[in-house]
């Protein structure tokens, strides 16, 4: 058992998540499962294989283009005309819990 | 940007006797943290308008909303300013960066992370040399003339490229006891941050360091770093050790500090406390506390333990930042001469002293007029010499910067040019620089008010001036032929005022020394 229940409680206060006793015990054992299967794949020799933290570098990619051309389809021109518009203020706010027309209103809190 | 998660704000209370010999036994450790806003039209991940002052919540969209299944697209705009600003930093800059996410939770931060760069930033290893005196004098002290600088080098850990947050109003609305009000306009403006090493010795250095690097940010064209509207921002870990110790002390971060001037003394005060602390056999607590300078003081902020557990990871959803060589090299070309470079070349091309080169150099904008004037003008030197001579005596006396002078630079050339081709004497010019002060006008405009006036060349005029002064001196006269020659200068001076200083003082001279002898 690697994951404690402390862990989870402490990774679930991270995240915001407010978790009962039952499913904490299920996140014990979900998290642990998770990481045996992760264990499992350690087994692999990967010395020779570069890191990969996401897939977009790697495929989807033009193998002809090189450096910041290969990567040139995610980026943008700084201009603010004619692309996408910001949305109304009125639309920005409408899903708000609480708003008063102008600001998006949270309960209060104190700053840094 | 991190831990805001506060409880409470707890006062430190600090009678605060520290003795001389403490600071002597004790060296204090500084290392500062800057937040510059990139000057691009639109956010980083976005098009959305990144202008100050806009109405609340109208420049955002659902990117910077953080609403679900929107996705960044980096502007291209915002890697070139950080690229430029790095390498007028001195960074090394990698090929090869990633984005990667910082997780926390604030009401500005729509999407609960940040995406910031982590452990591949975009450049490292740059420095900034800054002067700093021997003593730990005030820093306007040791920008003045002639004194004794040496220069230190502070280190530039890394620069990195992420987003701006959302701003949070605690105060000014009726229910602000219950609410704060955001306004994500700012959420996703491209900032860079600056991080220097804890090389910084002094609270002067830390100052001198600030400006510095604002001047040098300035001169890049990459941010307008206006403190007041955000597009600049600082926060300083400070700790404390006996001298000689090579460990660390525990450090403690200062933020809330919107001055250079705020950051100096919340750092003299911050050092003072903690030394205050060792000395009574108490212990530094690594945390964050806010500095009020109303007060002068800074206060401990009891944030919560989780506060920096960032859970750092790169951001699925952009491909690594690849800045090739080829890239770096077309940057590179936009990049302007330094601050420092500048100063050199004018101490070397225009004979002003290291300070004037200073004041000079202030800003590009001012550096640019006077080097501009100064070569449209018959002798550069001559510009830079009244400069030097007429100008800065003047505005020091107002209390004024140099930007706000009545007499521009280029003011500054046309008087010169007058002088030079012996049109107005060197009195008229100090008189009309008077009046331009007077009136708060540049000095042709003064010029053409006062009618074009002219040094007087005309020689019977200055002959019949002569004889009265001679006539009504004769005790001088006498003294002069008996041999005391100096008096030819009381003459001179005596004719000069006569004609209100616009008689040529070279014929004068002339005219004088034939009539005596």
């Amino acid at each position: 058992m690697k994951i404690t229940e402390k862990d989870v409680t402490y990774v679930a206060d991270l995240a915001n998540l407010e978790l009962s006793a039952e499913e904490r015990v299920h996140m014990v054992r979900d998290l642990n499962s998770i990481l045996g299967y992760i264990d499992r794949l350690n087994e692999l020799d990967t010395s020779n294989v570069e890191p990969m933290a996401q897939v977009s570098d790697r495929y989807g990619v033009d193998e002809s283009k090189q450096g910041s051309e290969r990567f040139a389809y995610a980026t943008r021109e700084d201009i603010s005309e004619g692309l996408r518009k910001s949305l109304p203020q009125q639309v920005a706010l409408e899903n708000a819990p609480d708003s008063d027309g102008t600001f998006f209103r949270v309960p209060k809190v104190i700053e840094r | 940007m991190g831990d805001r998660l506060v409880d409470s704000v707890e006062p430190y209370n600090p009678e605060m006797p520290t003795s001389v010999a403490h600071v002597t036994t004790y060296e204090p450790v500084i290392g500062l943290e800057v937040h510059v806003q990139l000057l691009t039209a639109s956010k980083i991940f976005c098009s959305c308008c990144t202008r100050f002052g806009a109405a609340p919540n109208t420049n955002v969209c659902p990117v910077c909303l953080g609403m679900p299944g929107a996705l960044p697209v980096l502007n291209r705009k915002a890697v070139e300013f950080a690229t430029l600003a790095a390498m007028a930093l001195n960074c090394r800059i990698h090929e090869t960066s990633i984005f990667a996410r910082k997780n926390y939770f604030y009401p500005d931060l729509p999407k609960g992370y940040q995406i910031s760069q982590y452990d591949k930033p975009l450049a490292e290893h740059g420095y900034i040399e800054v002067q700093a005196s021997k003593t730990d004098a005030g820093s306007e002290k040791l920008r003045t003339e002639n004194r004794e600088l040496r220069t230190r080098r502070i280190g530039i850990t890394r620069v990195h490229l992420e987003e701006d947050a959302g701003k949070s109003l605690h105060e000014g609305f009726p229910d602000s006891d219950e609410k704060t009000a955001i306004d994500l306009n700012r959420a996703g403006v491209p900032l860079i941050e600056i991080v220097s090493e804890p090389d910084i010795a002094t609270p002067d250095e830390a100052y001198e360091y600030l400006t510095r690097l604002k001047e040098i940010i300035l001169y890049t064209g990459v941010s307008d770093c206006n403190m007041e509207e955000g597009s600049l921002r600082c926060d300083a870990n400070v700790s404390v050790r006996p001298r000689g110790q090579k460990e660390l002390g525990t450090k403690a971060e200062i933020k809330n500090v919107n001055s250079f001037r705020f950051i100096r003394e919340a750092l003299v005060y911050e050092i003072a406390r903690q030394i205050e602390v060792i000395e009574g056999g108490g212990k530094i607590v690594q945390e964050t506390r806010l500095y009020n300078s109303h007060e002068g003081k800074t206060y401990s902020m009891r944030s919560k333990e989780q506060a920096h557990d960032y859970r750092y990871f790169p951001e699925p959803d952009l491909p690594p930042l690849v800045v090739d060589e080829k890239w770096k090299a077309e940057i590179a070309k936009t990049l302007p001469e330094l601050p420092e470079a500048r100063r050199a070349r004018f101490v070397r091309e225009f004979g002003v002293t290291e300070y004037d080169a200073q004041v000079l150099t202030v800003s590009k904008s001012l550096a640019d007029q006077f080097e501009a004037a100064a070569k449209a003008a018959k002798n550069p030197k001559r510009v830079a010499n009244l400069v030097q001579g007429e100008l800065m005596g003047r505005l020091k006396a107002r209390g004024a910067s140099i930007e706000q002078s009545p007499i521009s630079m280029k003011g500054v050339a046309a008087s010169a040019d007058l002088v030079e081709s012996g049109v107005i004497s060197g009195k008229m010019l100090k008189d009309l620089y008077d009046l331009s002060f007077e009136r708060d006008q540049d000095f042709p405009e003064v010029y053409e008010a006062e009618g074009r006036p002219q040094q007087s060349s005309d020689t019977s005029a200055l002959e019949k001036i002569i004889d009265e002064i001679l006539a009504a001196n004769p005790k001088q006269l006498e003294q002069y032929r008996a041999g005391k020659t100096t008096m030819l200068g009381f003459f001179v001076g005596q004719v000069m005022k006569a004609s209100k200083g616009h008689a040529n003082p070279q014929l004068v001279n002339e005219l004088l020394t034939k009539k005596l002898g």
